[in-house]
């Protein structure tokens, strides 16, 4: 028994995701694999639990960046570690790039 | 992994404090004699002089702030022993005094009425001599938890807050209930999780002097010069090129460095020593990763730990600066810099616990003295933060 879940636990460790989630509030996940191509079916894991859902890349997005999980609107706030990170400033759908181009700071 | 019995090979200095390195420093009271402090060192194998662009015409805080730091780099345990150099004798004589306290060999120069030659000859023989008394040093074993561990981030980008700054975090978990000095620092970048950071105070009371210290840097610098939403400066165009957008989100980020547990127990002035005995600081910097690291070398921290994800090459003369990324591009790209690989976090090959570990080891090796990336790169960046224009 212990062995199956040991071999299962190595096969789900094998399985290199492609977007990295902080927490389940979040409404955005980041890239975390060099030239993540446009209609990719990611491999989305969140961090504080392990759980993981697909999602599908609207764009081309480089690493490090992020990609938003549900549509956003002008003026909705992003998500990111569970906490306020910004406002939209164009409107985002599921799946699309979101950075400098279409969300701002609520600071400075 | 327990660190409770580890142990690393350093200097036991005269007044206790541990060093890592054992530095002969030539330093200069002022910008005017950078160049007798840098004759001296060329002459003299074994020294190295801290030229930097500050010192004269300086008062009130920021003249504070600038004996502070000169005092507190002298004083550093990295450095056996210390010449200074001034234009006149007043200045040097304070640094010098104040270096003195520490109990380590220092002797102070003045250029005026003598010139630089003969300034330069006497400093040199005394350097000398200086140097014998360092080269006879020998390490000996201190618990790992004598070594003040300071931490800064810099070229940060979303893998920093994924990987390298909460392997940091883990450092800092396991190590300062055994009893470490910790600081971080970067008042203006923690905008956006300053809630977050400030519920990590001990007490109330630092709570509360950590939000008037966070809330003084946004009145009385960022919204009293800023004729934009920094947007090209604070995250910063290597940050955008990460993928970090905002401010905020790079400040969650940043706070990862400081684990989930640990609480600091004071807020410190720019390169004031810690006075509240073993534990998490806060010192209130700028977010310029070689003004900040300059600070906590002042405060007497002996190693810096520094998470990049798009490579920062920071280093500091007196400091050795251990650098993380969890970017494996950044990790391939700029091999030569990177000291510990933590990109198997983002794989998921790698848990934040065995990168603390790992981290550990590395800050082990440095101690007993294995050269850092930047050491080995000749990365020696002293920054004098400076408040304010000169009288």
């Amino acid at each position: 028994m212990s062995f199956t879940i040991a071999i299962c636990n190595l096969i789900l460790m094998a399985k290199i995701p492609h977007l990295l989630v902080h927490n389940r509030r979040d409404n955005v996940g980041v890239v975390v694999v060099e030239n993540l191509a446009a209609g990719t079916d990611m491999f989305c894991v969140v961090t504080e639990d392990n759980s993981d859902f697909q999602a599908i890349s609207n764009q081309d997005v480089p690493i490090g960046h992020k990609v938003a999980l549900q549509d956003l609107a002008i003026g909705d706030t992003v998500i990111k570690y569970g906490e306020d990170i910004g406002r939209i400033v164009a409107p985002v759908r599921k799946g699309d790039h979101v950075h400098t181009h279409n969300l701002k700071t609520k600071r400075w | 992994m327990s660190y409770a019995n580890q142990t690393i090979w350093g200097y036991r200095r005269e007044n206790g404090r541990v060093g890592i390195r054992n530095y002969v420093a030539i330093l200069p009271l002022d910008d005017i004699s950078n160049a007798a402090c840098e004759a001296v060192a060329a002459h003299i194998r074994g020294t190295i002089a801290l030229p930097h662009a500050y010192g004269r015409l300086q008062f009130g805080e920021d003249l504070d702030l600038h004996f502070r730091t000169m005092i507190g780099t002298g004083a550093n345990p990295n450095v056996a022993a210390c010449i200074v150099i001034g234009i006149e004798p007043g200045w040097t004589q304070k640094v010098v005094d104040g270096i003195a306290k520490t109990g380590k060999p220092v002797a102070g120069f003045w250029i005026e009425g003598n010139g630089d030659i003969a300034t330069v000859a006497a400093a040199s023989r005394k350097a000398k001599e200086f140097v014998h008394y360092a080269s006879e040093k020998v390490r000996v074993e201190c618990p790992l938890t004598d070594v003040w561990i300071a931490a800064k981030c810099g070229e940060s980008d979303t893998t920093t807050g994924l990987a390298s700054c909460p392997t940091v975090g883990n450092m800092y978990d396991k190590l300062v209930p055994l009893g470490l000095y910790g600081c971080f620092g970067e008042t203006s970048e923690l905008t956006g999780a300053e809630h977050l950071a400030a519920a990590r105070a001990v007490s109330p009371e630092i709570s509360e002097k950590f939000m008037k210290t966070w809330s003084a840097y946004q009145k009385d610098v960022i919204e009293a010069h800023k004729t934009s939403d920094l947007s090209d400066s604070q995250p910063t165009k290597g940050n955008i090129a990460g993928g970090l957008t905002t401010i905020e989100e790079k400040a969650l980020g940043n706070l990862e460095k400081i684990g989930k547990k640990v609480k600091f127990i004071d807020v410190l002035q720019p390169a004031e020593a810690p006075a509240r005995g073993e534990g998490l600081y806060f010192m209130d910097t700028s977010s310029a990763a070689a003004e900040c690291c300059t600070l906590q070398a002042a405060a007497g921290y002996a190693l810096h730990i520094f998470p990049t994800g798009q490579g920062n090459v920071i280093g500091n003369p007196i400091m050795p600066v251990i650098k993380v990324s969890g970017n494996p591009r950044t990790v391939r790209v700029m091999s030569e810099h990177i000291d510990v690989d933590v990109s198997g976090i983002i794989r998921r090959e790698m848990t934040i616990d065995q990168a603390g570990d790992a981290l550990i080891d590395s800050i082990v090796r440095t101690c007993n003295g294995r050269y850092t990336a930047a050491e080995a790169l000749g990365h020696v960046e002293f920054v004098m933060t400076k408040l304010y224009r000169s009288a």
